[in-house]
């Protein structure tokens, strides 16, 4: 801060004295201010944007202390305190919220998050590098995708009238299954399309990290007798171990951030007791109702979960002898 | 090396679940194509097909009939394009300005940068702001508020870090300001690093959905994302009839061609993209 606010005082001071004078740090740096000039200008629009639309809503989470009303504005909406968040945690859908949640968060831990690691392995292992680079293409587009794209690939797939799965139960002369509208298989669906989308290219990092095991101890490894499965199991994958460590405790510190738009493409009525979770909800309950002041409490509260938990999870990456993320 | 039999065995293993794999990840794409090219006479009479006999453009040409579709992916082909621009020439410029050491205030304003990529307000207030503005129904409201991402402007700083000080200052003795030096100089060397980005943005902006539902209520300006999910949801509900935007029911195989429609862009790009994964793969895997 200190930087940015001498700039005016030394405008005073500087006219009425000869810039040689001003020898002092403060001099130098206004010298330096006004030498970088066109780089600020340069920067300009870019913080323009940054302010307008990174922090005057990081300022707008007031509204989450007043009874907010857009014709009054921020300026003149009465303020209540803690209300709309004591209203939020007692409500018994805040519960509901948390489960599905952590519900959805867990089930990519256990099952999505392991498949990247298994497929790089095995990736690593082929020894045509056409065939390597053939599968690589084909896994990592569906990243590309929107999730409108998936979640209609989704329906085209599952759909209980003409979806390809019950057509195929159907010839068999099987009952049809009600997959998407299915509350106890909606978590289910939700892992196999994130699966499905982001495992592929998941395994980038990964390979990154295998591409610099040192070769000799394959060879090592190879001349003690070791399979290609024992290669795997204990040379590549205990060096690739700390990538695997960082990356899973900053997996855990992304634990509230479940996909937004991929649940909200796949919500519906059926089974809204287990899609519902703190972005959709705020979603829901804010944009659709205009509760603006109770729906931006709700997801300050995820926020701030959310950002606690990431720094944790930094500062235990970092104790890892790792990089982390900033 | 000789090779034992147990290392063939593994590898025949190894190439078929890769296989398989691929297949997987490949079918329900190869799918979605076959029933859009399927006569939907062809279509309706078969329990179910997985290649057509009978191949067909019905689907195609009735959707590129309807005016909504067609003006919708005029939409998004708008908004690819000018964001994309405007993105890249938005971060490129705060990047480079920041890659600068001799910048005073590059830390403060690095740091600053960072807490918007780790606290995020949420939906709300980013949607306040964008009412206050009076950006609602705007395709601009689509732009601005993901003009650049703190994500995008660090690792563009870091790519601008390697070019040497030398490069400028040689800039500025044939009489070019950080300006001029920028446009002439720093720009055309790197292009093939904007492209990159600009490649990453580009999708980002076709698969605008979220942004488009929260902003947009008028159907006109309707990026696809958001008319390929109402085509799709009426599969769902199709004795409520069809919405306003399409004149007709669409059967299975519209839907489907609609799908391959909005997906062809991404294909496209898709080999130009592959290129440049490793620079931006990191960032984007950890932040899942």
């Amino acid at each position: 801060m200190e930087q940015l606010q001498t700039p005016p005082t030394l405008v005073a001071k500087g006219a009425g004295q000869a810039p040689t004078a001003a020898r002092g740090r403060l001099g130098r740096l206004w010298k330096d201010v006004v030498k970088s000039k066109y780089l600020y200008l340069l920067a300009l629009p870019g913080i323009i944007f940054f302010l307008i639309f990174k922090y005057i809503p990081m300022f707008g989470v007031v509204v989450a202390f007043q009874n907010y009303s857009p014709i009054r504005g921020i300026a003149n909406s009465p303020w209540v305190g803690f209300q709309h968040f004591e209203r939020f945690f007692s409500n018994p859908d805040f519960l509901i919220l948390f489960r599905n949640t952590m519900g959805i968060s867990l089930m990519n831990l256990v099952f999505f998050f392991p498949l990247p690691i298994v497929v790089s392995l095995f990736l690593n292992e082929l020894r045509s590098e056409k065939y390597k680079k053939t599968i690589q293409t084909i896994v990592y587009m569906p990243h590309f995708m929107s999730w409108v794209i998936i979640s209609g690939l989704t329906f085209l797939m599952f759909a209980t009238g003409e979806g390809l799965f019950n057509k195929i139960l159907a010839t068999f002369g099987a009952d049809k299954v009600d997959v998407l509208s299915n509350p106890h298989l909606f978590w289910i669906m939700l892992t196999i399309q994130s699966v499905w989308k982001e495992a592929g290219w998941g395994t980038i990092i990964f390979l990154a990290a295998i591409a610099s095991v040192d070769p000799q101890l394959y060879e090592a490894a190879r001349m003690d007798g070791a399979g290609r499965f024992r290669q795997m199991w204990h040379v590549t994958l205990p060096a690739i171990r700390s990538t695997i460590v960082v990356l899973l405790i900053l997996r855990l510190g992304h634990i509230m951030d479940v996909g937004f738009e991929q649940i909200l493409l796949m919500y519906n009525g059926a089974v809204s007791s287990v899609a519902e979770v703190f972005d959709t909800y705020v979603y829901r309950v804010g944009v659709q109702q205009a509760q603006f002041s109770y729906s931006t409490a709700a997801g300050l509260f995820k926020s701030i979960i959310g950002l606690v938990l990431v720094i944790v999870a930094n500062k235990l990456a970092k104790k890892f002898g790792e990089e982390g993320v900033y | 090396m000789k090779k034992t039999l147990s290392d063939r065995i593994f590898d025949v293993f190894n190439v078929l679940l890769l296989g398989l794999i691929a297949v997987l990840t490949l079918f329900p794409l190869y799918y979605v194509f076959v029933v859009s090219f399927t006569d939907p006479v062809e279509y309706l009479k078969s329990s179910f097909i997985l290649f057509p006999h009978r191949w067909s453009l019905a689907s195609y040409s009735y959707l590129l009939a309807t005016k909504a579709f067609v003006h919708s992916l005029g939409n998004s082909a708008f908004l690819t394009i000018v964001g994309t621009a405007c993105s890249l020439v938005v971060t490129a410029a705060l990047a480079y300005a920041l890659s600068r050491k001799r910048l005073p205030g590059r830390r403060l304003l690095l740091l600053l940068i960072l807490i918007t990529i780790l606290f995020s307000p949420g939906i709300i207030p980013n949607y306040l702001i964008v009412r206050n503005l009076h950006l609602i129904n705007s395709v601009w409201a689509l732009i601005l508020p993901v003009l650049a991402s703190g994500w995008n402007v660090i690792l563009m700083k870091n790519f601008f870090d390697g070019i040497p000080v030398e490069l400028e200052e040689s800039a500025a003795i044939d009489g070019c300001n950080d300006i001029t030096t920028f446009i002439r100089i720093i720009l055309p060397l790197s292009l093939p690093s904007l492209a990159a980005f600009g490649l990453f943005y580009a999708v980002g902006y076709w698969n605008t959905f979220f942004n488009a539902l929260l902003y947009l209520t008028d159907s006109a300006k309707w990026p696809i994302q958001v008319l390929l999910q109402n085509i799709l949801l009426n599969s769902q509900n199709s004795e409520l009839g069809m919405s306003a935007y399409v004149e007709a029911p669409p059967s299975e195989t519209l839907k489907m061609a609609a799908v391959i429609v909005a997906t062809i862009p991404i294909l496209i790009v898709y080999p130009f993209l592959q290129k440049h994964f490793a620079k931006g793969a990191m960032v984007g895997s950890v932040k899942g």
